[in-house]
């Protein structure tokens, strides 16, 4: 079942230079999806429109194939509820004067929805490895990599089918990064994953379908073990002979 | 044989109670390419600043840091800035705030360059001034120099603006290049492009290089000794493909093995 696709999207800030163009994806219900691309690819963009926060110039987004529509506020709670977003910075992302109870809640409040939300946030907090008694604490009070546990158990809480992670491990040291991708991992088999990344050593561990984004565009698209094993495009050929390996050959 | 460019003996770097690095021995000698592993807050910048006596005030150091010879701890910069481009130039992370913003990149580079002469005993007229900056930016291979040259940082990629950076690294003419992260703000292409600039660079002009690094395959490609660091300790040193082929040390093995992990993924062995 096709959960979320987009169709078409183009998007720019001036004629001459379009930052998506003619981009089509879908998002199929239990899917892992890495999006990889480096800066200036329109990864970012993407996101942003696939999650209502812009609008495309042209084109369409479809949650559950009804047209999302920034404008009406009962549909993009209920796409809310659904969606739901960790961002790369752990530091920025949480309010620092809220405890993270408050942190954790934030969007069972804004998007109304009923039940205890301190049983619901402990939940969330478990899931991601932390305990009920982080509850009362700062976001100071934590390191980096419990910070962007914090971030997920707030994405989770509101029990989203579809979590989009912004380089949502790149922030982070590499020991940390592991955890945090097994994290996800574990997540990605209850709920639908869209993995935006320019680490595809990541993306390979991570996710099962892999999309490349270059200059606005998708070069290239597959599973990801068989785009990796061979890969058509030149860009995508000249990206993974870039990654750096440990083992010198 | 002769004395070592950095001689870094019982090294401890203190924030108030804090130690933020304990008890470093580091050596390179001419011509010799070292890495320096870490995760963050473990004290590898500091390390590097340490070296060249520019710790932001309220950090103290403790120990030996010779560099050509001269000691750096508790020097006055009045005589550190005799040794300093001369003996190692640094190239920073972040190639945009480590140019200044409103000046064209010739002239940053012509800065160095300028100094140097000074300090060798000459002066440069404008035009061989001139010259000197071209043929630096056409040995970083950045496209049109006359052009790049008239530059501000901001008209500039971020591979670019670290070519720069680099550009004015070499100016100095250091025997020691020590790079912080040199390529860790970058996409990965434009990564493999300036580690490809810097190996044969330091090959070209026989520089040593202390290369400051928390990926571990990019300084698996680099360096020919790696030092691991970890909460301002050296927990191993030794041969880059030793350590990482055996290493001794149980926070070695954990980087290691999550390096791999990725790996082995990219490879389709996971």
């Amino acid at each position: 079942m096709t959960l979320l696709a987009a169709e078409n999207l183009c998007f720019g800030y001036s004629r001459e230079r379009r930052i998506l163009d003619d981009v089509s994806l879908s998002v199929e219900a239990g899917d892992t999806i890495g999006l990889v691309g480096e800066s200036g690819s329109g990864k970012t963009t993407l996101l942003r429109l696939l999650l209502g926060l812009q609008r495309p110039q042209s084109g369409s987004i479809r949650l559950n194939g009804s047209p999302l529509d920034p404008g009406n506020a009962a549909f993009m709670r209920e796409f809310r509820r659904q969606v739901q977003v960790v961002y790369q910075d752990p530091y920025s992302s949480l309010d620092p004067r809220q405890t993270v109870f408050g942190i954790v809640s934030e969007p069972l409040r804004s998007l109304r929805i009923e039940g205890n939300h301190r049983q619901m946030s402990g939940d969330a907090l478990e899931a991601v490895g932390l305990g009920r008694d982080v509850l009362e604490r700062y976001p100071h009070q934590f390191s980096g990599g419990q910070r962007q546990r914090i971030a997920i158990a707030r994405a989770i809480a509101p029990g989203p089918r579809l979590l989009l992670a912004d380089e949502a491990v790149s922030a982070l040291d590499l020991t940390t990064r592991v955890r945090i991708v097994e994290l996800l991992r574990r997540l990605s088999t209850q709920m639908t994953l869209l993995f935006v990344s320019h680490d595809i050593g990541v993306v390979a561990s991570l996710c099962k379908r892999i999309i490349i984004l270059e200059k606005g565009r998708i070069v290239e698209a597959g599973e990801t073990r068989s785009v990796l094993a061979d890969p058509q495009h030149p860009y995508s050929q000249r990206l993974l002979a870039s990654v750096p390996r440990l083992d010198i050959r | 044989m002769s004395e070592p460019l950095l001689d870094i003996e019982n090294l401890t770097v203190r924030a108030g109670e804090a130690t933020l690095v304990s008890k470093l021995s580091l050596r390179i000698e001419r011509g010799e390419r070292v890495g320096l592993i870490g995760e963050s807050g473990s004290g590898k910048s500091l390390t590097a600043l340490a070296a060249t006596g520019l710790l932001p005030a309220g950090l103290t150091a403790e120990g030996s840091v010779l560099l050509s010879g001269q000691q750096v701890i508790g020097a006055p910069d009045r005589q550190l800035n005799g040794v300093r481009g001369t003996a190692a130039a640094i190239v920073f992370q972040e190639p945009l705030t480590a140019l200044d913003p409103l000046m064209r990149v010739g002239r940053q580079i012509a800065e160095p360059l300028a100094r140097r002469a000074r300090r060798d005993g000459e002066t440069l007229s404008r035009g061989r001034l001139r010259q000197a900056v071209l043929s630096l930016i056409d040995e970083v291979a950045l496209p049109t120099p006359e052009r790049t040259a008239r530059a501000y940082p901001h008209e500039l990629s971020g591979g670019q603006r670290q070519r720069v950076a680099i550009a004015m690294a070499l100016a100095c003419r250091p025997d020691l290049l020590i790079a912080d992260e040199p390529t860790t703000a970058l996409d990965v292409t434009t990564q493999a492009e300036i580690l490809r600039l810097l190996d044969r660079l330091v090959r070209e002009r026989d520089m040593a290089l202390l290369f400051i690094s928390h990926d571990l395959p990019v300084v698996a490609n680099t360096v020919e000794r790696v030092v691991v660091l970890q909460r301002g300790v050296a927990v191993e040193q030794g041969p880059t493909q030793t350590v990482f082929a055996e290493p001794g040390h149980e926070y070695t093995k954990s980087l290691l093995a999550a390096a791999r992990a990725f790996d082995a993924a990219l490879e389709g062995r996971a």
